[in-house]
């Protein structure tokens, strides 16, 4: 039986979702061999404006490389969230920011309202590495790809000299959400 | 779209995949002005192409650019400008002159909203007349359009090929999901890799003719400073390239012009059929929306409608025989582009009213959804025509 699966990861200009997504796409296809498309959609604006980042994951030929019926849903702002959050798949996970999304009413999903940011700035010291912490988070909680993909993933693609930052956030956000259950 | 062959798996953009197809296909001189969605290739480039002993220049702007690879292209080297509709409009004088001038090159437009500076960041196709009628007079013109990032890889290569073997500019045509998509792909190695490279005179500097009425219709291309000496110029001209008014010259000009392109037709048209075999509804797209076709055929198949896509991959010249062919096995044809249907009214006139032809389209910068092709297909599968 083949799958297809869509992540949307949403927030702000600047707070690294295309890389997040591309390091997702990249776990999934070269470390776990299945396939993988990143796309995102953006404003012309440098920064700021609700930004996206769409990675879909299948063990086929992916056609269509934009999320039509989404799995699963990462906003780190409120405006992303409103924005972003139509074409959820029904029992499809939302996860968000629990500082920065206050307003989430959505029945029918499963919803984790993460401390992501902070997780960022206490744990791992950095605001920056927010995109990282929540791959930690969607990789627990969602099984997608493996962590030991995504590890690879980080490693391979960060920038030089910040290896062990982005490690470090991924483990923060892994455990957040073993602490879940 | 993940075509196994050697090398490893890698997950790049398409705008990437067209610098290292650049690359690969001998490419040593870019000249470019980074514009959105495109900015990447140049990108690229400009990390790349020093270490193969090439040139990357950065120029004022896109008229520049374009004047810049035809220039360096006249000395014998491979060359390529990237751009998006803005810019695409500034080269269009240019663009003629390379027509007219007989020199090899690529432009690459990767297609953004229009018009004017439009949706910089959001995807279109509505550059898909302009590629073939932007630039003034009667003249023929090669356009390619990759729907995968692996694509754009070997589209890109066969730009190349196909400007040096007929001596004229070649126009990429991807779009924004294709420029930007990150995908799974296997490059080929250098050997699985066909190369062309224009033919060049081999007989006495004195007699070279450069723009000679071959049979062929490409007249033997010499570099500049390898001792034959000839004229370049936009005006019409005869033989030796200087310019003439003589109606008989003229004529012989502009029919080996043409002819090149039209009696090679066959070597230049490509497409590909899915599901067509048992098709009775026939979907026509190119670019990104052709794999919005596709899954939407793929849904429709399972709702046991029998559908295919007949998918361009070389839009001019157009395929205008084969889609008449293929006219009289289907029911209708349904022409799925980003634009107001622009490649829908060449498909009609293909077609010439023995089938119907519908269209869907999408002009908001929203790419154009599989399920809104799926309820086109559906609403066309009960209708009794």
């Amino acid at each position: 039986m083949s799958f297809r699966y869509e992540v949307r990861l949403s927030g702000e200009g600047g707070q690294g979702l295309v890389l997040a997504g591309k390091i997702l796409a990249e776990a999934a296809a070269i470390y776990d061999d299945l396939n993988a498309t990143q796309s995102q959609s953006y404003g012309p604006e440098a920064r700021g404006g609700a930004s996206r980042s769409e990675v879909i994951i299948s063990d086929e030929d992916i056609d269509y490389p934009k999320a039509v019926n989404i799995d699963l849903l990462l906003a780190l702002t409120q405006e992303s969230f409103n924005k972003y959050k139509d074409d959820m798949k029904p029992g499809g996970i939302i996860i968000v920011d629990d500082y920065a999304v206050r307003d989430v009413t959505e029945n029918g999903y499963k919803v984790y309202k993460m401390p992501i940011i902070q997780l960022a700035r206490e744990k791992v010291g950095r605001i920056l590495v927010a995109n990282i912490v929540a791959l930690g988070i969607i990789a627990g909680i969602s099984k997608i790809v493996s962590e030991e993909a995504l590890k690879n993933a980080i490693e391979a693609r960060v920038p030089k000299g910040t290896e062990e930052l982005n490690l470090k956030a991924f483990q923060v956000g892994l455990e957040a959400s073993r602490n879940l259950n | 779209m993940s075509e196994k062959s050697n090398g490893k798996a890698r997950v790049i953009t398409g705008n990437e995949a067209c610098a290292e197809g650049a690359l690969a296909a001998g490419m040593r001189f870019f000249a470019g002005y980074p514009i959105t969605p495109s900015s990447e290739i140049a990108e690229v480039l400009s990390a790349k192409l020093p270490k193969y002993g090439g040139v990357f220049l950065q120029m004022e702007d896109e008229l520049g650019s374009i004047g810049a690879i035809i220039g360096a292209s006249l000395t014998g080297t491979k060359t390529m400008t990237a751009t998006s509709g803005p810019g695409f409009s500034l080269m269009q004088e240019n663009l003629g002159y390379a027509v007219m001038t007989e020199v090899p090159c690529v432009i690459v437009n990767v297609m953004r909203g229009g018009p004017s500076t439009g949706l910089p960041t959001l995807p279109s196709q509505g550059d898909v007349m302009q590629a073939r009628w932007g630039t003034h007079g009667d003249h023929q013109i090669i356009a390619l359009a990759p729907f995968s990032v692996r694509e754009t890889f070997d589209l890109t290569v066969r730009a190349f090929n196909l400007a040096e073997k007929y001596r004229t500019p070649v126009i990429l045509l991807m779009d924004e999901i294709i420029g930007h998509v990150n995908e799974k792909v296997y490059l080929p190695s250098e050997d699985e890799i066909n190369v062309f490279d224009r033919i060049r005179p081999t007989g006495s500097l004195e007699e070279y003719l450069p723009y000679e009425h071959t049979k062929s219709r490409v007249p033997a291309m010499a570099d500049f400073g390898s001792g034959y000496r000839y004229h370049v110029t936009g005006l019409a001209h005869d033989e030796t390239g200087f310019p003439t008014n003589k109606a008989s010259e003229i004529n012989k000009l502009m029919d080996r012009l043409d002819q090149k392109i039209s009696m090679n037709r066959e070597d230049i048209i490509d497409f590909d059929e899915y599901m067509m075999e048992d098709a009775e509804i026939a979907i026509l797209s190119y670019g990104s929306t052709a794999r919005s076709s596709r899954h939407a055929v793929r849904l429709a198949r399972e709702n046991g409608i029998n559908v295919g896509l007949m998918r361009l991959r070389t839009i001019w010249p157009f395929a205008d025989e084969e889609i008449k062919k293929i006219s009289e096995k289907v029911k209708l044809w349904i022409v799925v582009e980003m634009n107001r249907g622009q490649i829908a009214h060449e498909v009609e006139w293909a077609v010439a009213g023995k089938i119907p032809v519908f269209k869907v389209n999408r002009i908001d910068g929203d790419p154009i959804n599989p399920l809104q092709i799926l309820e086109k297909i559906k609403e066309l599968a009960n209708v009794q025509l």
